[in-house]
């Protein structure tokens, strides 16, 4: 890159950004195998890999059968879910913070994740679906029964950024009044307790079904979102400049709403609303290497993946053999982190 | 290129802002457009550069009918510049120039050597080369306005359109403006509150009242007293600057608010 005023840019030029987005793949993989490797019984190093030499065919010597099902079928879906959905999440708040010029938005704020509840309450409350779908059915369902509302209601709009904020937040209200209802009326102490546990987010529910699952969706959605980058950086300005650049803003928005729900719709169904990483992760970052969606996201979701990999091992761990809610973890961390970043933008 | 309104009309909330507007701008023409607030200058300008399809009527580029056009191919023709497009960003002014570049770029590659060249010469040629690496919210008004010109000069378009591109300059960014836009090459459409400014620098004046094309032509022929009178309600004297340019004197506005009683000072 010359070092022309106008083409100079600040922080590392293009090559750089490929050698550090390397780097951070590299964290995010150390991270899962650090995070496989640590819990309520340790396996060490060797013992990570001689479980995992043992799925990929190799000559090893097998751990004891309950200690490497712990490993393989519980705590390496847990971990690899973590990273899915923190990317996920992630990279849907920076593309709603974009799409509604509202720095306030996150995954939720479409209503999906209530819809999501709702769903999931009808089915562990009600046990309407209990025997076809399941918990993470009934929450895909609802979601997707919220997400189909919410657009149902935008559909002769523009869908500027005032009307998704107000429409989200009017049928995510409608959604979370279903789910306290059906709670209220119907729900037994245990019951209560269980879906509270849900509520707050928690990768416990992981397996290896719905690992493959987000391991299929959160890719092609981190890629959708990726190749609108320029019209997220143009929508910055309002939708007759963004036209006028040659975007196709009522498209494109319809497109972004639609990967962001999915997406939001498969991690919610299985594993809860975590909160505040679509929140903190996507300023964070932002803050770190600047607002241009083309390196952002892709930051973002490398980012959002490492923070719920820790925040999650945290939650394991920290008060074992009881387990807390990954979402009080994120929220616990996540608001003095925020207000760090706040304060030194000085914006409080 | 050249851009005509054949009976363009549009409406907002069931009210009629643009009717049966017909006009046509030559290729390589600077035009203004002018009227009172409420004449309809936003409504038409953003119907001729694409961003609303019109109820009625038809635009057309070159004589072919933009209807039906997505917004890049329009976007690849004419560059628009809003009248207030103010934004909150932390994008630094470079970028914000580079989204000019946005109608070229392939969605999978980041700018390359050419969009880097177009961003630079747009920069210098509106001064603001000093300031690429600033952040957008360290701006000041006009100097927003001056990158957004930037921006629509990276997108190095056959028209340029252009709502109240002067209204946040100071007197020497204003002339360099207007100079910057005539000297172009490109056909331009300005909408302009500044009379005498129109006067100096464009090539035609159009006129709107009310949703209507009143009058359309030379400087000279476009501005009179009568029809200032009528339209804007000013009592305003037409003279001649210096350079041969109709000037516009004011005396005050014309019979809609009462003298204020001396009593009441």
């Amino acid at each position: 890159m010359s070092a022309d005023p106008a083409t100079t840019v600040r922080g590392p030029a293009g090559t750089a950004h490929a050698v550090l987005l390397l780097l951070a793949a590299g964290a995010l993989a150390v991270s899962v195998a650090g995070a496989v490797r640590i819990g309520t019984a340790d396996v060490g190093w060797s013992g990570l890999a001689r479980v995992l030499g043992g799925r990929l065919g190799l000559d090893v010597r097998p751990l004891a059968p309950l200690v490497d099902s712990l490993v393989w079928d519980l705590r390496l879906p847990r971990v690899l879910m973590a990273a899915l959905v923190g990317a996920s999440l992630a990279v849907c708040g920076t593309v709603l913070q974009a799409v509604t010029r509202n720095a306030l938005a996150d995954p939720y704020l479409l209503g999906v994740s209530s819809g999501a509840s709702a769903g999931a309450v009808t089915v562990l409350v009600l046990g309407i679906g209990a025997s076809t779908l399941g918990v993470t059915g009934g929450a895909l369902a609802g979601a997707l029964l919220s997400f189909g509302l919410l657009l149902l209601l935008l559909r002769r709009t523009g869908l500027d950024s005032v009307r998704i904020v107000l429409t989200g937040v009017v049928v995510g209200q409608l959604f979370t009044a279903l789910t306290s209802l059906i709670l209220m009326a119907s729900a037994d102490a245990d019951t209560t307790r269980a879906v509270t546990h849900w509520l707050l987010g928690s990768m416990a529910p992981a397996r290896w079904n719905t690992v493959v699952v987000c391991a299929i969706v959160t890719p092609l959605g981190l890629l959708v979102a990726w190749l609108c980058s320029n019209a997220l950086d143009g929508l910055a300005f309002g939708s007759d400049t963004a036209t006028s650049l040659g975007i196709g803003v009522r498209h494109t928005r319809t497109l972004l709403l639609v990967v962001t729900a999915a997406l939001t719709a498969v991690a919610v169904a299985t594993v809860g609303a975590i909160g505040f990483v679509g929140l903190i992760v996507p300023h964070g970052v932002r803050f770190l290497v600047g607002p241009l969606h083309r390196l952002l996201l892709p930051y973002a979701a490398l980012a959002g993946a490492v923070f719920l990999v820790w925040t999650d091992a945290l939650a394991r761990i920290a008060f074992a053999p009881r387990e807390v809610p990954v979402g009080v973890i994120t929220a616990l961390l996540g608001v003095p982190l925020f207000l760090l970043v706040l304060r030194k933008r000085g914006e409080l | 290129m050249r851009i005509s309104a054949e009976k363009v009309s549009w409406s907002v909330a069931g009210t009629q802002v643009v009717r049966e507007v017909g006009a046509d701008i030559a290729s390589g023409e600077t035009v203004a457009l002018l009227g009172p607030n409420g004449s309809g200058k936003s409504s038409l300008l953003r119907c001729l550069a694409g961003l609303r399809t019109p109820e009625a009527g038809t635009v057309r580029y070159d004589g072919e009918s933009v209807r039906g056009w997505s917004a890049r191919r329009t976007a690849r023709h004419v560059a628009f510049v809003a009248q207030d497009p103010g934004a909150d960003s932390d994008l630094r002014v470079s970028d914000v120039v580079g989204l000019g570049r946005t109608p070229f770029r392939d969605r999978w590659r980041g700018p390359d050597a050419t969009d880097r060249a177009a961003v630079a010469d747009a920069l210098e040629r509106v001064g603001l080369t000093a300031l690429a690496g600033r952040p957008w919210k360290a701006l000041s008004g006009g100097e927003r306005q001056r990158a957004h010109i930037a921006r629509a000069l990276a997108q190095q378009p056959y028209a340029l359109l252009l709502d109240e591109p002067t209204n946040h300059l100071d007197v020497k960014h204003r002339l360099e403006l207007m100079e910057l836009l005539a000297g172009s090459g490109r056909t331009v459409l300005i909408a302009l509150h500044d009379l005498s400014l129109a006067a100096r620098y464009c090539d035609r004046l159009l006129l709107l009242h009310h949703g209507r094309l009143i009058a359309s032509g030379a400087p000279a022929a476009v501005l009179t007293a009568e029809r200032l009178a009528e339209v804007f309600e000013v009592d305003a004297e037409l003279t001649t600057d210096q350079l041969g340019h109709p000037a516009v004197a004011y005396r005050g506005p014309l019979g809609t608010l009462p003298p204020v009683p001396r009593s009441a000072l």
